[in-house]
């Protein structure tokens, strides 16, 4: 496989299979570039039109028409290079030569010994570093639909129909190391690839709409011993099928291998509603693809301006962006509080939430909870937000009434957050007036009281409840425990 | 109204300065085409009902007073493998035939531009492999000077149809000598420019890297005066020179005093006696006008034609490959998309295509890369090399076109190393994607035509054009 010095990594002890086996995985991620036009004709690179409208002589690959290389997707994949940590080096086109349908010149026009991007690495956010191999830029197939016939698939099918479209569409494959041990790692990795690949506008990224494409190659071995052979998982749409895969994966070898069988190399087909792999192909069957470089483009050297440029107007990546969520939170960066809002890309909006005075914890509370279809740019003006948080932290507002505040001003999209509470009759009330009506909860339930007493916190319920009625829900629930406490002395 | 002028530039100042229509031009010429062409077989189509509309157009806008362009109602015959918007362009292939393209090449567009008339497509070896006319899936051409024998290849259809009348000038495509040599076994002028200088968008690829369009023509002038239209930047051919089209005209009357000419004294051997005599003849006669004849080695060369037939082949076998059946021209159905696939090309290709394909095929090969392809490469750029050292004592250089004058029908067809022979002085060029040019000069065995090539170093048209140009007045041609 890969003699980086990356690969030596080993897995922790939670981290085998049972058996003493380890896994070893490494992900092949394709993903369409978010270009306006394909990758070497003027069509334009639109998902979901009608078939067979965003086509061209060169799309069609008709005699005589020729590839040019589309400066935005180079610029794109340079963005996902550096965004990977990648060198970028000067690189070249090859023909990938194989017969089908929907592959309209009989080649593929892709990167092979000379790509854009080489000796990167992605580190998860629970700290795990992946190296990544390379990620090379190629141009996308055609879409065959086989009617009748029971698989679906072209052998026995009656006729298929193909759509040009998405032919010669730009894909940037990202090929990783054989770094991952766990399932869960290669999850994470796609999860953060694609936060990534979302940041910095590479693609948009959807398993479910093929714009990201994830093949796993799989194998086990015991440490110490050379990787064993490994199969290739083909049609894992989505990232919990992509764990699901691997483990299934991985439990099939180890069985095929504790009976004394050996491992074929072969492309296996993820069936995600019987939660099986099957043989798709194997080795033997590959096609000798006849790689050459291709005649009718010339090198691409990106010079060290351009270089320099995409790096300089890269936007933060996740990895940063939750550091800073972290240093201004005191939250750790593996939180999920963090990680989820950093997905949706309110980070910016947590901060402006402090930046005008607003406590940064709550806020980012009150975002990860009440902010989840509200996008990068809540419609809820960031000084709003923060005068809740206030209320909030300087115990004005309980905690429920906070919330009730909160979604009146994600309803309203805004709003004097001490006129909504006024208006609804919240009003802080003063510490000695919850204390005398604890102390009326307790004599009128001395039952309950004594329960709570003895260590049944359970029965700490019937007396928080007398006090909510008699506040008529204006105590904070905390304050109310903090004083019960107070009187059991613990 | 006056006589039909015979060269391109003729005709155009003549149409311009309204001595003669564009129609009546195109008139003369079909009247040529009709007399002649059952014997020549020169087109694979005549389009005489859209020449004349395209003549009236001109026409039209000559009355009118419009801008028109420098080949203002000048016919010109298209190879029959340069896209042409909805008329059939077929490659002398059964695979192609009936196949309409939708869209025009950039040479084809740039020659509407300059007002010229597009009177047909030509014949030619299949996909452009041969070197005789004799692999066109329909029928050979004949050799306008002598029509028991081959007009060479494979741009035998337009060369011929220059040497017969059918046009003052064609347009062929040359991947190792296709222009050059059936110039010079039907006697016109025919050149092959820098690879990149004129677009290949819309030439059905041979061999990308080698593939170059050039003219045909009767006079080195009018050779000239078409390499400057259709040459110069095309963003739609990434491998096209970023460079605007180089000025010519001057250099072909400019003379060759003070140049320095190169002689090739290990010149593979090979070529008839005849044709050493008028290359010989062509030196004393360069020599006579002012140049310099320089002695110069080139040891590559004797591995130009294995690498040629291996990397042709390679790029061959991969650009043919759409011709699958799925999308445009034949198909011939079968049980399976595989089984389609075979079943197509089984009937869509030629016996010589098959061969390219196959030897290509097997070039390419995981396994037999570096030992063929690869090795291919690395002659290619010895080849290179030897020519940067001999261009650094001469500014061009002069060897035979062709080995051998026109041969008969049949004479090489099953013998294909002695076909292929036939480009042995042609193909370096295309190797090191420098230009040539073949201009007749004299005769050989039997009185047939013999071309002298003329080589310059990349992008030195100017200092071919003034050789061409000096050979042409030493042949006794146009002045």
């Amino acid at each position: 496989m890969s003699d980086s010095p990356l690969s030596s990594i080993v897995a922790t002890e939670d981290q085998m299979l049972e058996g003493g086996w380890e896994l070893i995985v490494g992900l092949e991620v394709h993903v369409e570039l978010a270009t306006r036009t394909k990758l070497f004709s003027g069509s334009p690179n639109r998902f979901g039109d009608e078939p067979n409208v965003n086509i061209d002589p060169v799309t069609l690959g008709l005699p005589g028409a020729l590839p040019v290389l589309n400066r935005q997707a180079v610029e794109l994949a340079m963005r996902i290079g550096v965004a990977l940590n990648c060198r970028i080096q000067p690189c070249i086109f090859h023909r990938k030569n194989y017969f089908y349908p929907d592959m309209p010149k009989a080649y593929q026009i892709s990167q092979y010994d000379i790509p854009l991007n080489v000796d990167g690495f992605l580190e998860l956010p629970s700290g795990t570093t992946i190296g990544v191999e390379r990620a090379h830029l190629e141009e996308d197939t055609g879409k065959s639909t086989h009617v009748g016939g029971a698989t679906g698939r072209i052998h026995g099918s009656d006729y298929s129909l193909i759509d040009f479209n998405r032919a010669g569409v730009p894909l940037v494959e990202i090929v990783s190391r054989p770094d991952i041990r766990t399932s869960e790692h290669a999850r994470e990795y796609v999860s953060e690839l694609r936060a990534i690949l979302e940041v910095i506008g590479a693609s948009d990224a959807k398993m479910e709409e093929g714009s990201m494409r994830v093949d796993a190659n799989v194998s086990v071995h015991k440490p110490g011993t050379p990787f064993g052979t490994r199969c290739e998982i083909k049609n894992v749409n989505s990232i919990r099928a992509l764990g699901r895969a691997i483990d299934y994966e991985a439990r099939r070898q180890i069985d095929v291998l504790d009976t004394g069988g050996v491992i074929r190399q072969e492309t296996r087909h993820w069936d995600d509603a019987e939660g099986r792999t099957h043989t798709l192909r194997v080795k033997e069957d590959a096609d000798d693809y006849r790689y050459f470089p291709e005649p009718d483009l010339v090198p691409v050297a990106p010079d060290d301006a351009w270089v320099q440029a995409v790096r300089d107007n890269l936007p933060m990546l996740p990895a940063a962006r939750r550091s800073a969520l972290s240093a201004l939170t005191g939250y750790d960066t593996r939180s999920e509080a963090i990680i989820v809002v950093v997905e949706r890309a309110q980070h910016d909006y947590v901060q402006a939430v402090a930046d005008a005075g607003g406590d940064a914890v709550r806020a980012l509370i009150y975002v990860q909870q009440a902010f989840a279809d509200a996008g990068p740019t809540p419609a809820v003006p960031a000084k709003d937000l923060a005068a809740l948080t206030i209320l909030e932290r300087d115990g004005k507002l309980s905690a429920t009434q906070a919330k009730t505040v909160l979604s009146e001003l994600v309803e309203n999209g805004g709003g004097d957050a001490a006129a909504i509470a006024a208006a609804k009759g919240f009003e802080a009330m003063d510490n000695s007036a919850v204390e005398a009506m604890v102390d009326e909860a307790i004599a009128a339930d001395p039952d309950a009281w004594s329960k709570y007493c003895a260590g049944e916190e359970k029965a700490a319920g019937a007396i928080v409840g007398r006090v909510m009625k008699a506040s008529k829900g204006k105590a904070d629930g905390k304050v109310v425990s903090a004083i019960m406490q107070s009187r059991r002395g613990s | 109204m006056s006589a039909i002028p015979s060269t391109a530039s003729e005709i155009a100042a003549a149409v311009i300065a309204k001595r003669i229509t564009a129609r009546a031009v195109i008139d003369d010429y079909l009247s040529r085409i009709d007399a002649r062409e059952s014997e020549i077989h020169a087109f694979n189509l005549v389009m005489a009902q859209d020449a004349r509309a395209q003549a009236d157009a001109i026409d039209a806008d000559i009355v009118a007073g419009r801008p028109v362009g420098p080949l203002a109602g000048v016919p010109i015959a298209i190879k029959d493998n340069m896209c042409t918007h909805g008329v059939e362009t077929t490659c002398s292939s059964k695979i192609l035939e009936g196949w309409k393209p939708p869209y025009d090449a950039t040479v084809i567009t740039r020659l509407r531009t300059a007002g010229a008339v597009i009177i047909g497509k030509t014949n030619m070896d299949e996909f452009a492999m041969g070197s005789s006319t004799e692999n066109s899936a329909f029928g050979s051409t004949r050799n306008p000077c002598d029509v028991s024998r081959v007009p060479g290849g494979s741009s035998g259809g337009s060369a011929a149809a220059v040497a017969a009348g059918f046009s003052p000038v064609s347009l062929g495509s040359d991947t190792g000598g296709s222009i050059r040599q059936p110039a010079a076994m039907c006697g016109v002028v025919g050149v092959k420019p820098t690879y990149g200088v004129v677009s290949r968008y819309g030439l059905v690829a041979y061999a990308s890297s080698l593939d170059q369009i050039g003219p045909f023509a009767t006079t080195v002038a009018d050779a000239a005066l078409l390499t400057e239209v259709i040459g110069g930047h095309d963003p739609m051919d990434s491998t096209s020179i970023p460079l605007a089209s180089p000025s010519l005209l001057p250099s072909v009357s400019q003379g060759v005093s003070g140049m320095r000419i190169g002689r090739v004294t290990d010149l593979p051997a090979g070529a008839e006696p005849e044709v050493v005599a008028q290359l010989n003849e062509a030196f004393a006669a360069l020599e006579a006008a002012g140049a310099t004849i320089v002695d110069i080695t080139l040891p590559s060369l004797s591995y130009a034609l294995t690498a040629y037939y291996l990397i042709a082949p390679a790029e061959a076998s991969s650009n043919l490959a759409r011709f699958d059946g799925v999308r445009f021209g034949l198909r011939v159905n079968a049980a399976d998309t595989n089984s389609m696939y075979g079943a197509t090309r089984a009937a869509g290709f030629g016996d010589e295509v098959k061969r390219r394909i196959m030897l290509g095929t097997y070039a390419l090969s995981a396994g037999y890369y570096d030992a063929y392809y690869g090795k291919a490469l690395k002659v290619r750029r010895l080849i290179a090399q030897d020519f940067e050292r001999a261009y650094e004592q001469v500014d061009a250089i002069l060897t035979p076109t062709s080995p051998v004058v026109a041969f008969k029908f049949g004479d090489k067809v099953d013998d294909p190393m002695s076909m292929y022979l036939c480009d042995i002085y042609t193909i370096p060029t295309n190797l090191a994607g420098h230009p040539a040019m073949s201009v007749p000069f004299g005769t050989g065995a039997h009185g047939l035509p013999v071309g002298i090539q003329v080589l310059a170093p990349a992008l030195g048209e100017q200092a071919m054009f003034r050789v061409g140009g000096a050979l042409e007045v030493a042949a006794g041609g146009a002045q």
